[in-house]
């Protein structure tokens, strides 16, 4: 499949070539995608509770566990949260995707508005695709049924499986277990890897920031900007000799606004929101760290136990059989994953940045 | 036309110097004095220097030639001295006037003032000028002897007196006009280009955030590292470079200025006129009146109400010899009268026809200035397009590396 083929499922998404190429890019290549899938046209849903957005979810694929090989879905935020929490809940180490949050605290967009709704339609978007992607989540029940099923098919689908509450109980006992023998056991790699994510959080938060300022001030020199190039129009008109000259340096000036309008697009809308997801993605791999910290100490308190017992040795050594096994099926998830997302996001940074270079570059040529 | 002084010598303000004196009232305090070198300009050809002439002087002296070249030639468009305090600051640029760069931007506004007049036609023969340029002890009581002050014409100072002129000039109407266009638009121009500067500055400035944070990032990236951390560098240099762009975006500020005060010499210029057609004006009415009064007084009809009239009905008529020696006044007076109406008329003649001439030469300069000027702006918004150019290439190349 070419980079036309995929550009066809997407019709009405405005995605530039090489933010595509970022979305889609993993090991094996375009070649070998057997799932391609949409996120677009967001439409407002009235009812006498409440007012929400479903969006379209489209999916072509030729994978032989799939009933058909098109599919149309509508979804709600409120599903694709559903959707996550299945899928941590299945793989609690390895890295799920980052999801759009619920509300923007900045407060400068309101809850409906056009840009709020394409920001998330977009994010979402991308959430399926990074699933579609990865060579487990890919392949989840759940992720299947969010895909394919209708709208009650998927309700009643939700109603099954441990409530919310059990699962809310899990979580709460799983943060004391890890505050309680975390570090102990723990393998060298992944205490660098938390280092490491400690010290990358702090940064992508910092150039989170700092691309922001550098939003507002090129927007604050944006509007100085017009009113430099009205001041030479209005000179020009008092002038003979050298009106020319005047008009011909505000024409100019107006040329350089709209480079720089063209350059703040491009922050807002390749290098901003990508910043954001990899500080979302930063927050959830420390919980994945957490996580595997949590099953390791339920591995090392159960032999700490068989330690005491003599008794039922058989037993326990099943069970701490199996854990052992969880935790390095975990483990190595963890980490097989953890190099592919780190690819992954050195790519999407350097593709990035180097929207953001040729941004520039195209405005200084202007 | 007659050779410039600016041809036959050369002329620069080199240095500028912090001194410490007493003023007037004896009171402690500094100023700078800036040096004038002047040589002859000989022929060069077999590489002889004549030898170098130069003197001290402070700005109020420079105030002080100014205002005597303005009061002397009332009909010439007289150059501007540079700014006496900062103005239109951006907050980098200090607004203070013993900080060195703006110590060093009005060294080349004084020289500048300088040439100008040097190769001013009229102005470059003055022998002030002269002296102020060559003669270093006596030059203030030379300039106070002239008594120019005396001919300063007070009613100048107050800028926005309107005198009505019945018969305005129709072209130093326009004139006017157009000097308050350009003053008004020059200082609107010059305020938001300070502020257009500022913006730029903080754009450039918080990517040299990124170089920190990108070096920072490095440290714990290995297969990124060395590409984030030249990359960091680049983002440095960019938001060093701002610092030399705004810099050089200052001297093209100091020409518009240049052409900010000038309109303020050309707004003179049909100031002085105005007040020499009123004072015309005046003189013609007060001569006409007195020609009225002389008329009654012989026919003895009362045109006109006076109040002169009105009390000597009330207390009884004059004697005719008094009559007729008021008669003979008047007549005396107009005869006065009539001869000044003449020269004045003559005068005003003359400064239209020298004031237009210099006013032409003066547009021809502004045009050719300003059109230089504007030219040399957009060059150099050309070559901080380039440098922009370059540093994000440089910059993309890194991160095409990572």
């Amino acid at each position: 499949t070419s980079l036309a083929e995929v550009n066809s499922f997407s019709p009405s998404v405005p995605i530039s070539p090489s933010s595509m190429i970022s979305q889609y890019k993993f090991e094996d290549g375009p070649e070998l995608r057997d799932l391609f899938i949409t996120v677009d046209d967001p439409e407002s849903h009235i009812t006498a509770i409440e007012t929400f957005i479903t969006y379209r979810v489209v999916t072509k694929t030729s994978r032989g566990e799939f009933d058909s090989s098109e599919y149309e879905v509508r979804r709600r935020y409120q599903d694709f949260l559903w959707l996550k929490s299945k899928l941590e809940e299945a793989h609690p180490t390895l890295i799920i995707p980052p999801l759009p949050e619920k509300f923007i605290m900045k407060g400068m967009v309101e809850r409906f508005s056009d840009e709020f709704i394409e920001t998330r339609r977009k994010a979402l978007h991308k959430f399926l695709n990074r699933i579609a992607d990865h060579p487990t989540l890919t392949f989840n029940e759940d992720f299947k049924i969010f895909l394919t099923a209708q709208a009650w098919e998927l309700s009643s689908h939700k109603k099954q499986g441990p409530g919310l509450l059990s699962r809310m109980g899990q979580t709460v006992r799983a943060v004391a277990s890890s505050v309680r023998g975390a570090v102990k056991n723990r393998p060298e790699m992944f205490t660098e890897m938390s280092n490491y994510m400690e010290t990358f959080s702090q940064k992508i938060n910092l150039l989170d920031k700092i691309a922001h300022r550098i939003y507002k001030e090129e927007k604050d020199y944006f509007n100085e900007m017009k009113e430099y190039g009205a001041i030479h129009t209005l000179w020009s008109a008092s002038e003979e000799d050298i009106a020319d000259s005047l008009k011909g340096i505000a024409s100019c000036i107006d040329r350089c606004c709209k480079a720089t309008e063209k350059r703040m697009a491009g922050l807002s809308e390749n290098l901003l929101p990508i910043l954001h997801e990899y500080i979302l993605y930063s927050e959830i791999l420390m919980g994945v760290l957490k996580r595997r910290d949590q099953i390791q100490g339920e591995l090392d308190s159960k032999v700490d136990a068989l330690a005491n017992k003599k008794t039922e040795k058989d037993l326990f050594s099943e069970e701490i059989g199996k854990l052992e096994d969880k935790v390095e099926r975990a483990n190595n998830a963890l980490k097989a994953d953890w190099d592919r997302w780190k690819q992954n996001m050195q790519w999407e940074m350097r593709s990035t940045f180097m929207n953001v270079a040729e941004n520039n570059l195209r405005y200084y040529e202007e | 036309m007659e050779e410039c002084l600016a041809k036959k010598m050369e002329i620069t303000v080199s240095e500028a110097e912090k001194r410490t004196g007493r003023n007037a009232m004896n009171i402690q305090e500094t100023y700078t004095a800036y040096l004038i070198e002047t040589r002859a300009v000989e022929s060069q050809s077999e590489g002889q220097c004549a030898p170098v002439d130069s003197l001290w002087r402070r700005y109020s002296e420079f105030e002080l030639l100014r205002n005597y070249l303005s009061v002397t030639y009332p009909h010439i468009v007289v150059p501007p001295l540079p700014e006496k305090r900062a103005d239109f600051v951006w907050h980098k640029l200090s607004a203070d006037n013993m900080d060195p760069d703006f110590v060093e931007r009005r060294r080349i506004g004084l020289e500048n003032f300088l040439l100008r007049v040097a190769s001013h036609p009229v102005l470059c023969q003055d022998r002030i000028f002269y002296a102020f340029l060559t003669q270093e002890g006596g030059w203030k009581e030379m300039v106070n002897e002239t008594g120019f002050q005396l001919k300063a014409d007070s009613r100048l100072k107050a800028l926005n007196a309107t005198f009505r002129v019945k018969n305005p000039d129709k072209r130093f109407t326009e004139l006017k006009h157009y000097s308050d266009e350009l003053q008004s638009v020059i200082s609107h121009l010059l305020r938001v280009r300070a502020r257009v500067a500022d913006r730029l500055y903080g754009v450039y400035k918080v990517h040299g955030n990124y170089g920190r944070v990108f070096s920072e990032w490095s440290a714990i990236e290995k297969e990124m590292g060395d590409g984030l951390q030249s990359a960091g560098h680049h983002m440095d240099v960019y938001a060093a470079s701002i610092d030399d762009i705004l810099e050089e975006e200052e001297h093209y500020a100091d020409q518009l200025k240049e052409y900010l005060f000038y309109a303020e010499a050309l707004r003179a210029v049909c100031r002085k006129h105005e007040l020499m057609q009123y004072d015309l004006e005046m003189a013609a009415q007060d001569l006409t009146s007195k020609k009225q009064q002389c008329e009654e007084l012989a026919t003895g009809t009362v045109r006109t109400f006076s109040l002169k009239g009105m009390t000597s009905k009330l207390f009884g008529q004059e004697t005719p010899e008094q009559r007729e020696a008021k008669i003979k006044v008047l007549e005396e007076q107009i005869q006065e009268g009539e001869e000044q109406l003449k020269s004045k008329n003559l005068e005003g003649r003359d400064f239209v026809k020298s004031a237009w001439a210099d006013i032409e030469r003066f547009k021809e300069q502004k045009n050719h200035d300003l059109k230089e000027a504007l030219i040399s702006y957009a060059v150099m918004q050309i070559s901080m397009c380039k440098k922009g150019i370059q540093v994000w290439t440089n910059a993309k190349e890194c991160f095409s590396k990572m």
